[in-house]
């Protein structure tokens, strides 16, 4: 009787959950089907017709750079010391970010003994600095300190202290509190539980998570050259603007530029890949 | 020496610990038995300030170290080690290094931001190793080691402490017999050697009435026994757990010797793990 009883209910159930996914699929095509309906109205030319001119562009870039010849070899070497700006713009601003992150996280964790008060401050500032992209921040910078890269800097590093911190704070949240209370029975003060016990925890994801960032940071900066900010983003700004002609030195920073964040990604997935396979090696 | 004067906590509307009072005024090596839920863990926890008290006094040399704050609170719990059941170390530091963050409390907030360690304190951790017989272990992790070594690594850094009193809150629940004899054979010759207080919540009977020379039975907060093993009779037991007569607790004895095999009653060199003895 009662296994007949819940056999209907677990049926009835699961009914109703496939019409409830059923009705979110199409809600889904309906969003998708309108949207592309009213982009299509407000665009000057129809979304089919640019379609066939779509490889234009690139094509006259491809056709400039082989008519380069060996020198586009030399253009791409060119751009190198841009290119290395721009990482330099992201390598700093991911290590400052990253600092404050740390900050941040381990005072917005009730897990590792944050003062209490303190936390919810600390959770809506990191919410704060999260929710302004680098873009609007570099901006502003720009208008008030000049074009440098050293807005960019500042920009990317604030979108990353909340970004990380966040993660960070995340990371705090599963650890094991076994070590923590051990160390507290001994006497040990607040920093020195979070250096013992709860650091050596976290650091392999923190570092998986920093170099992820590093990643995210890169493409970033080379965005903000566009607002200014200098590196290769600037460069490739200029060189677009002057349309036909500059195609060559175009395709030459669209080169470096895909293999530099190709060899990032390579390398730190990698290096995650290989601490977090440490951290489970036992 | 140290003296619980009405001790209570409360846990929302639920008592853990109700008015208990009593007096360790000899070095002696202390069992607090009962049911899981007795209240034993928040004893200890209370008296090491891990768990805040909600009324009462503790007394140790005339001073109440409940009412202890701050740098006071952490140099008391340095005094009063502590062992836990799952051993609370840090599983990715190495062994050596656990047994130096003991010495934490004793050093400056910024020298042990940089892990400087002096000469001597790794000296005096290597040797406490070297007592509990696993020097051997010191540069392994401590994730490496298997539970009865986690327990002595655990002890280790309770000696380094160099604390007035050892508080261990069922150091061998997870334990296999054998491991259990090594680690409460640790205790018993600390307390032996060093004339330490021990205060130990044991789940086992036979333990309680082999390694301790006073026991306290609690039932639901309360005190319901206290004194030498000897009047620990089966009925006595009962009553403590609040079991009937098909209480046998041969049944769930963790003792491999016959149980009239009481460490307390040989000679005290008896109580020692071979490589202990070894070092003596």
């Amino acid at each position: 009787m009662a296994v007949a009883a819940l056999e209907q209910e677990i049926l009835s159930l699961r009914k109703r959950r496939q019409l409830y996914s059923l009705i979110g699929l199409l809600l889904v095509v309906a969003v998708l089907v309108s949207g592309y309906s009213k982009s299509n109205e407000m665009n000057s030319g129809g979304f089919l017709q640019g379609l066939s001119k779509f490889f234009d562009y690139p094509g006259e870039i491809v056709l400039e750079a082989w008519n380069a010849g060996p020198a586009f070899f030399g253009l791409i070497i060119q751009y190198v010391p841009a290119m290395l700006e721009t990482l330099n713009i992201a390598g700093v601003a991911t290590l400052i970010g990253g600092a404050m992150a740390l900050v941040l996280a381990m005072a917005s964790t009730r897990n590792v003994d944050s003062w209490g008060p303190l936390i919810p401050v600390v959770r809506r500032m990191m919410d704060i600095m999260r929710a302004f992209p680098e873009l609007i921040v570099a901006l502003f910078l720009i208008f008030v300190l000049g074009s440098s890269p050293v807005p960019a800097m500042i920009a990317v590093a604030f979108h990353t202290a909340g970004a990380l911190g966040k993660l960070f704070s995340e990371v705090n949240e599963n650890i094991d509190r076994k070590p923590i209370e051990g160390l507290s029975a001994c006497g040990a003060s607040w920093l020195q539980r979070i250096r013992y016990a709860v650091l050596p925890q976290v650091a392999p994801n923190y570092l998986s998570y920093f170099l992820l960032r590093l990643e995210i940071n890169v493409r970033a900066s080379a965005i903000l050259g566009f607002v200014g900010a200098g590196g290769i983003g600037q460069e490739l700004r200029r060189t677009i603007g002057w349309g036909q002609g500059a195609g060559d030195e175009t395709a030459a920073i669209f080169v470096l530029l895909f293999l530099t964040i190709m060899l990032i990604d390579q390398v730190s997935s990698y290096l995650r890949g290989k601490l977090v396979g440490s951290g489970r090696a036992h | 020496m140290i003296h619980f004067e009405s001790v209570t906590k409360d846990f929302g509307t639920r008592t853990a610990v109700d008015q208990v009072s009593f007096t360790i005024d000899k070095p002696h090596m202390v069992g607090i038995i009962g049911r899981s839920g007795a209240g034993k863990s928040t004893l200890l926890r209370m008296i090491n300030r891990l768990t805040p008290a909600t009324s009462g006094r503790i007394i140790f040399n005339g001073e109440d170290i409940l009412s202890l704050k701050g740098a006071m609170m952490r140099r008391w719990q340095r005094d009063c080690a502590m062992v836990f059941q799952q051993f609370n170390l840090v599983p990715r530091l190495d062994v050596v290094t656990n047994v130096m963050l003991g010495r934490l409390n004793a050093q400056s907030t910024l020298k042990s931001m940089f892990n400087i360690f002096s000469a001597d304190d790794v000296n005096t951790a290597l040797a406490a190793l070297d007592r509990l017989g696993i020097v051997q272990e010191a540069t392994k992790r401590a994730e490496e080691l298997s539970g009865g070594q986690q327990q002595r690594v655990a002890i280790a850094r309770a000696l380094m402490q160099d604390p007035h009193m050892v508080l261990a809150d069922e150091p061998i629940a997870s334990l296999d017999p054998m491991n259990a004899k090594i680690v409460m054979d640790a205790l018993r010759e600390i307390h032996e050697r060093d004339n330490k207080v021990v205060i130990c919540n044991l789940h086992t009977l036979d333990t309680a009435r082999n390694y301790c020379d006073r026991v306290i039975g609690m039932r639901d907060g309360k005190v319901v026994f206290d004194g030498e093993p000897e009047l620990l009779t089966t009925d006595v037991a009962r009553e403590i757990y609040g079991a009937d007569e098909s209480f046998n607790e041969a049944a769930t004895s963790t003792a491999i010797d016959t149980p009239d095999a009481s460490v307390r009653k040989t000679d005290p060199a008896g109580a020692m793990t071979p490589a202990a003895a070894a070092v003596v």
